[in-house]
């Protein structure tokens, strides 16, 4: 073993010398009551994620997915968006003619510059919490690898109503079974990005995507 | 009721007026009260400048002259407080169950003034008259550490000819907390600035609180800066007839 | 032979100057009082706040009573997900390896995301050493490096900086000609400049808010994006963790992700959360490592009673509520760890024989604001009092002759004596009231000599009365 560790440990195991053996894994979790599941239906769900995703200065529209290439067309003619980053699985009927995708695929991953030099990207997600406005990827089909929602500036996300729990806690339950087995990268998407260091003032975008548009589409 | 005055050494020394005044006012309420003459002092002093060994004789002490009392008052929070919360850690320290046992039972028996007329005795309005706009500074352990919350107000609003205003950003530390008032005085000053200046601002012609360590502290200022305002015992209010 | 060690400036004195400083006193009021209402309203919308502290508190409890288990735990699920792990027993010795790790790399640039730890082990003049420069990405620690300064919060590491001062900052090092002093314009400026960095960085370096014992994932918190650029751009990422950062769970989070955002930046979630578990084939650095730092930490988990130290989870809810620290600010701690959680932390790091870091527990009034707002509730005031303990201890058994003459420590000792029985305090009781007759004018001592002159210095002193209470009280039952 090496060195290092093996002092570190031992250093441990000199301070923890009070602990005794007995103390194995004793159940702190059964005692715990704070709460693990929230209490809305699942109207009220959409409509408080709605609300805690404009209070952070992001664009969120409900709609149907019949709507969507329409709205997503009016979208990108707004926010001037022509080269759109596709991550793989993303559904391409979903996509308006009038922009250029921009495959992103692991046989031909595109470069740090064109990330960076594109207009936007479009994903799916994973999930989200609606007591926190947050989206949650995890890489996974219609997503991409990180850096697709991190380089450009714009990016449009589409929740379905039914990927949206209430609570933080829900949130992470979801995962604790493809983190257990795949581990797959999760990100957090609470916003646009933002700093609070001049003067704790709130300003929008610095590096992360500082426009962030949402669409939650209706359930069927 | 038969109510053990725990007077404090700091009281007993430079506040007795405030000592009269609590005995005045509980044998007032039909109360007796008693002395145990032996008393000197809880050691928080002590105990909070990390003198700990120290405090060891001052926590048997204090068992053995107010044993077998039925309650145990002050006119201080942060010596109640002393009692209630570090008692226990002292006897610890000191490895001694026969000491140990005697401190968690006698410290169920042990109250802050305020706390024990609004939650022991049931009393709200203790018949007091007093004419002046007095605002109330919350201490910090009867604020945090005993947790009498509104109690202090509550016999304040019922003493007749009191005007009571609201002490804008109440919670904040006066500066004192003990041995911090020398040991950095600056800071403390700052704070205690702080303090003054809300205290002038709501126009009020006394300060009171639960606590003369604190009062020492922010009358201290107050006169120094010729400011017109005075701090006073909360006891000496409720005390207070026509 | 022991080495004699160096002595830093104490809270007392360094605080004079800052107390002076109005500008400062002004930042950091302001930026303090905002942030304290604005956590207060998101605190109080949570029914459950109570049993999330409880649950924080619990766990971490438990995790610091098993930390070895844990720590082994994680080392192989970061290995199972193609990770490496190393062990830096203190701060020279993680520097060692992380320098060793960016010259594999044959860089002499990495990208940097805030991270306390690395301050706190100074790697950034270590890696300068070697010829590697370390970019601060962080607005505020680009902000502290391109002015030379120190860090002096937490969270929000500039504060001590305001608007005019950062732009004149950005204008001199970034070459702006024009520039205004709009926070939304400082942003942009920063922005642009680091966007170059971010898209050629071969190297990244971070710190750690969490790391998962089950499923060896670790966690950053964060606001501006840095952190995500840091950690998935470069093809090399080297994370730098405490060891008292570990959690059991993965659901640990359920908790610790409800905590830190509200007491932190006082919001419901803060815009950026990454979670990487080892490396991700096609996402990401494809090689990823963590170096688990003691330096200090075991022997703070040696305390029985300091050991709740190590629940910290570096919210800073403690800072924005201290009455001291809202009126002195970071510096005058002297330390990469200010306010409450720096009095308690940084004398159990370093030890006691630094008379500047043993001035750290005085620096304190015990108010315990701190700890009602601590969201894994570290009972600071009580760890504040138990190091007031060991150093008057210390002081006791090898403070010598000349801490016997201290005056504090006279006072101590003569209380003492006098409290023992009530026939002797008594007696000091007349001594002390006949004493000060020198000092008192119609009931008020306005000065008092030596140390006692800095009560006297800017408060009046009530005199002893005539009567003690205990006196009226005889006269009164005869």
């Amino acid at each position: 073993m090496n060195e290092a560790k093996q002092e570190i440990l031992s250093r441990i195991e000199v301070a923890l010398k009070d602990v005794p053996k007995t103390d194995q894994k004793p159940d702190i979790y059964s005692q715990q009551d704070y709460r693990r599941q929230g209490d809305r239906s699942a109207d009220e769900i959409v409509d408080l994620f709605v609300e805690r995703v404009a209070e952070y200065k992001a664009t969120v529209k409900r709609i149907d997915e019949s709507e969507l290439q329409q709205v997503m067309d009016a979208s990108f003619a707004v926010q001037e968006v022509k080269n759109l980053i596709v991550p793989p699985g993303f559904p391409n009927d979903w996509l308006p003619d009038t922009i250029h995708p921009q495959h992103d695929n692991p046989e031909s991953p595109l470069s740090h510059d064109e990330l960076d030099q594109s207009d936007g990207v479009v994903t799916t997600c994973a999930l989200a919490v609606a007591q926190t406005g947050t989206i949650i990827l995890d890489a996974g089909t219609g997503q991409g690898r990180r850096a697709l929602t991190l380089l450009p500036d714009y990016h449009l996300c589409i929740v379905r109503a039914d990927q949206i729990v209430e609570l933080v806690p829900e949130g992470f339950a979801r995962f604790e079974e493809s983190i257990k087995n795949e581990g797959p990268p999760i990100t957090f998407i609470s916003g646009p990005s933002a700093t609070s260091d001049i003067e704790l003032s709130r300003v929008e975008g610095v590096h992360g995507p500082r426009r962030l548009e949402v669409l939650v589409l209706n359930n069927k | 009721m038969q109510i053990s005055l725990f007077i404090t050494c700091f009281n007993d020394t430079l506040f007795p007026e405030t000592g009269r005044a609590m005995v005045h006012l509980l044998e007032r309420l039909g109360h007796t009260v008693t002395f145990p003459m032996e008393q000197t002092c809880c050691g928080q002093m002590h105990y909070n400048t990390g003198y700990q060994e120290e405090t060891i004789p001052l926590v048997r002490k204090f068992v053995d002259v107010f044993e077998g009392a039925e309650a145990i008052v002050a006119p201080s929070a942060s010596c109640v407080g002393m009692v209630k919360e570090f008692y226990p850690k002292v006897a610890e320290r000191a490895d001694d169950k026969v000491l140990a046992e005697k401190v968690d039972e006698l410290i169920q028996r042990v109250f802050e003034l305020s706390q024990f007329l609004v939650e022991e005795l049931g009393v709200e309005d203790v018949g007091a008259y007093y004419p002046h706009r007095v605002t109330y500074h919350p201490t910090c352990h009867s604020l945090r550490m005993l947790d009498v919350g509104d109690a202090p107000l509550r016999l304040l609003r019922n003493v007749r000819g009191l005007e009571l205003v609201e002490l804008p950003d109440y919670e904040q530390c006066c500066g004192f907390g003990g041995t911090f008032a020398v040991k950095n005085a600056e800071t403390s000053t700052a704070m205690l600035s702080d303090k003054m200046c809300n205290i002038k601002s709501t126009g009020a012609e006394v300060c009171t609180a639960a606590d003369n360590s604190c009062l020492m502290h922010i009358g201290g200022g107050l006169q120094r800066q010729s400011s017109g305002v005075d701090a006073v015992h909360l006891a000496e209010i409720l005390a207070s007839t026509e | 032979m022991s080495k004699k060690v160096e002595q830093t400036p104490t809270f007392e004195d360094s605080a004079k100057a800052y107390l002076d400083n109005t500008q400062l006193r002004r930042n950091i009021g302001h930026a303090t009082h905002t942030i304290r209402d604005k956590r207060k309203d998101v605190v109080d919308e949570l029914p459950d706040w109570e049993a999330l502290r409880e649950a924080g508190d619990a766990i971490k409890t438990q995790t610091m009573r098993h930390l070895d288990k844990y720590l082994l735990q994680l080392e192989e699920s970061i290995q199972e997900a193609g990770g490496q792990v190393h062990w830096a027993r203190d701060a020279e010795e993680a520097n060692q390896i992380i320098t060793g790790l960016v010259k594999d790399k044959k860089v002499n640039e990495a990208v940097k995301v805030k991270s306390i730890t690395t301050d706190e082990i100074g790697l950034n003049k270590a890696l300068a050493e070697e010829g590697i420069q370390a970019l601060e990405t962080d607005l505020a620690e680009l902000i502290v490096q391109l002015a030379g300064d120190e860090p002096s919060h937490i969270l929000v590491p500039a504060i001590h900086k305001n608007r005019a001062e950062i732009r004149e900052l950005f204008k001199e090092k970034l070459n702006k000609n024009e520039l205004s002093d709009r926070p939304e314009d400082l942003a942009e400026a920063a922005r642009l400049y680091l966007r170059k960095k971010f898209l050629n960085a071969k190297v990244g370096i971070s710190g750690a808010n969490f790391a998962v014992a089950e499923t060896g994932t670790v966690a950053v918190v964060e606001s501006e994006g840095n952190g995500r650029m840091c950690t998935t751009l470069p093809d090399t990422l080297i994370t730098v963790m405490g060891i008292e950062k570990v959690i059991p769970r993965w659901r640990d989070f359920e908790v610790f992700m409800q905590l830190l955002p509200r007491s932190s930046t006082a919001e419901r979630m803060n815009p950026y959360n990454s979670f990487w578990t080892g490396v991700t084939e096609g996402d990401g650095p494809q090689e990823f490592h963590i170096v688990l730092l003691d330096n200090g930490r075991t022997k703070v988990l040696a305390d029985e009673m300091g050991r709740q130290t190590l629940n910290c989870i570096r919210c800073s809810a403690c800072l924005n509520v201290c009455p001291v620290y809202e009126r002195t600010g970071g510096h005058a701690y002297n330390s990469v760890y200010p306010g409450p959680i720096g009095a308690i932390l940084t004398p159990q790091l370093k030890g006691l024989e630094d008379e500047g870091v043993a001035s750290l527990p005085y620096a304190s009034s015990l108010c315990g604001a701190c700890y009602e707002v601590c969201p894994v509730k570290i009972n600071i005031p009580e760890v504040l009092v138990h190091l007031r303990g060991k150093i008057v201890d210390e002081k006791k058994r090898n403070g010598g002759l000349k801490s016997k003459f201290e005056p504090e420590h006279i006072g101590m000792k003569l209380l003492s004596r006098a409290f023992a029985n009530s026939k002797r305090y008594e007696r000091a009781q007349k001594i002390a009231r006949s004493g000060q007759k020198l000092f008192t004018d119609e009931g008020v001592i306005s000065k008092l000599p030596g140390y006692l002159s800095k009560w006297t210095n800017t408060r009046d002193l009530k005199a002893i009365p005539d009567q003690t209470f205990r006196e009226w009280w005889r006269q009164r039952n005869e």
